[in-house]
């Protein structure tokens, strides 16, 4: 078992300390999908192949992520309600590292 | 009106495959499908993408994939419904069924079956003051008839394929045409930015990059945009605005049919046939939801084939059927076809 901690607040404002598998090769979207915070068929509409930004999120505080691709990077470029911080939920991948983290989703567009 | 066994709306693969099933029971379908073609978020999402939970198949191409489910059910003759949305449904006295489409067009079937996936695949909408307003007063989300915009002056914003490509379409029988993006990068086929920077250079396309529209202008009907680039606001007259952001699927009209609905999907008999709370409605495939439901194609293909034979049941009270393996008793297709094993034979060998 190798679980992190990560607080997500939903769409709704309310917080949710999430405890997150680090070894079944799963993302952020799928993390918030797996604990249900929001209705299906709103979040990782995609299915997290990066084309939906549906799992956009604002990262709120200071944890070590991977750089953002540039396919990631295109995406949100034509995404609604983006902020500098925000990332795909589903081009993070649960690891180690994000013990702590604290996302925010991003609203429904 | 079109007239059909099992009205099945939407044509993603557990809709293309329920006529597969369908046909083998002497059953023949119609499918309607808000996308110009057929194959769903396979071809309308991830055409080239592999897929590799199809049982039997290592890899597959999602277009491939679909390709090779219009080939299979080629000879059970489905009909179409490109391009239009299934609006109402109304259940007549004899349990059969009318739908109509958004753009009219009637249908009446025996039994309707919704393969209707994630939803109805809806333009996302860029959040500009008064947009509604506009629409069809000048904004327009597709390009359905590409002489309305001939020898006018046209702005298209967004950064992905469909932005370019209908920017090069329209380049040649529009007046003008100016590409706004708010990054200077674009994301799509290789061919396509290439052939931008081209018109570009030629003066057939005006690049705005990095840029947005932040208004729109006009007494009843479309005349200008306001333009922000690089935090300089600017007003630009035109004619038409289609913003391409994507299109994000809904649930649509179907939400309002007076179907059971859980977690933005339909509630089905999933011990039995995957019949919705109105008799003679199915749902199949990632529309539908039921305890431990997983979206995946082959549970819509399993769910397909299921909805088949309760249709047939319902159609054929106490008609005797029993279930049979192609193997043994091959394909006769509604075109006259046959397909079948080839027969061992019984001979000497002197």
């Amino acid at each position: 078992m190798s679980d992190v901690n990560i607080k997500v607040k939903d769409r709704k404002g309310v917080e949710h300390t999430l405890l997150a598998p680090t070894d079944m090769s799963m993302n952020l979207m799928e993390l918030v999908r797996a604990y249900e915070l929001e209705e299906e068929g709103t979040i990782g509409i995609c299915g997290g192949m990066g084309m939906c930004a549906s799992c956009q999120c604002y990262v709120l505080n200071d944890v070590d992520l991977p750089e953002k691709s540039d396919e990631e990077e295109a995406l949100l470029s034509e995404a609604f309600h983006v902020k500098s911080n925000s990332r795909l939920g589903c081009q993070i991948f649960l690891t180690r590292d994000l013990e702590g983290l604290e996302i925010e989703l991003a609203p429904e567009s | 009106m079109i007239s059909t066994d099992i009205l099945i709306i939407g044509a993603g693969p557990t809709g293309l495959f329920a006529v597969f099933e369908a046909g083998l029971l002497k059953l023949k379908c119609h499918l309607i499908d808000a996308l110009p073609q057929p194959g769903g978020q396979l071809s309308e999402l991830y055409p080239k993408k592999p897929i590799f939970d199809i049982p039997g198949y290592p890899s597959v191409g999602a277009q491939e994939l679909v390709d090779n489910l219009m080939e299979q059910i080629r000879q059970f003759q489905p009909g179409f419904t490109l391009n239009e949305r299934a609006e109402t449904i109304e259940k007549l006295d004899d349990g059969t069924f009318i739908v109509t489409t958004d753009r009219g067009t009637r249908h009446h079937a025996r039994a309707v079956a919704i393969a209707g996936g994630l939803g109805s695949f809806e333009p996302r909408k860029p959040e500009l003051e008064n947009l509604e307003m506009y629409e069809e007063k000048g904004v327009e989300y597709f390009v359905r008839n590409p002489e309305l915009f001939r020898g006018r002056k046209i702005a298209i914003a967004g950064g992905g394929d469909s932005a370019l490509d209908w920017s090069i379409f329209l380049s040649e029988i529009a007046e003008e045409v100016t590409l706004i993006h708010r990054r200077n990068e674009f994301r799509g086929a290789l061919d396509s930015v290439e052939k931008v920077r081209e018109l570009k250079a030629q003066g057939k396309i005006h690049l705005l990059t990095p840029a947005e529209v932040t208004g729109l202008k006009g007494d009843g009907r479309l005349e200008a945009i306001t333009i922000e680039k690089e935090g300089v606001s600017s007003e630009k007259a035109v004619d038409y605005f289609i913003p391409l952001f994507g299109l994000t699927p809904k649930l649509g009209p179907i939400a309002g049919w007076g179907l059971e609905i859980e977690k933005n999907a339909i509630k089905v008999n999933n011990a039995l046939d995957y019949q919705t709370n109105i008799e003679g409605i199915y749902a199949i495939g990632d529309v539908n939801t039921y305890p431990g439901k997983l979206k995946l194609i082959l549970c819509g293909f399993h769910e397909a084939t299921l909805m088949c034979q309760s249709v047939y049941n319902r159609l054929n009270p106490g008609r005797k059927y029993v279930l049979k393996y192609t193997t043994v008793s091959g394909i006769d297709g509604f075109d006259g076809s046959r397909k079948e094993a080839e027969k061992a034979v019984v001979q000497a060998i002197d």
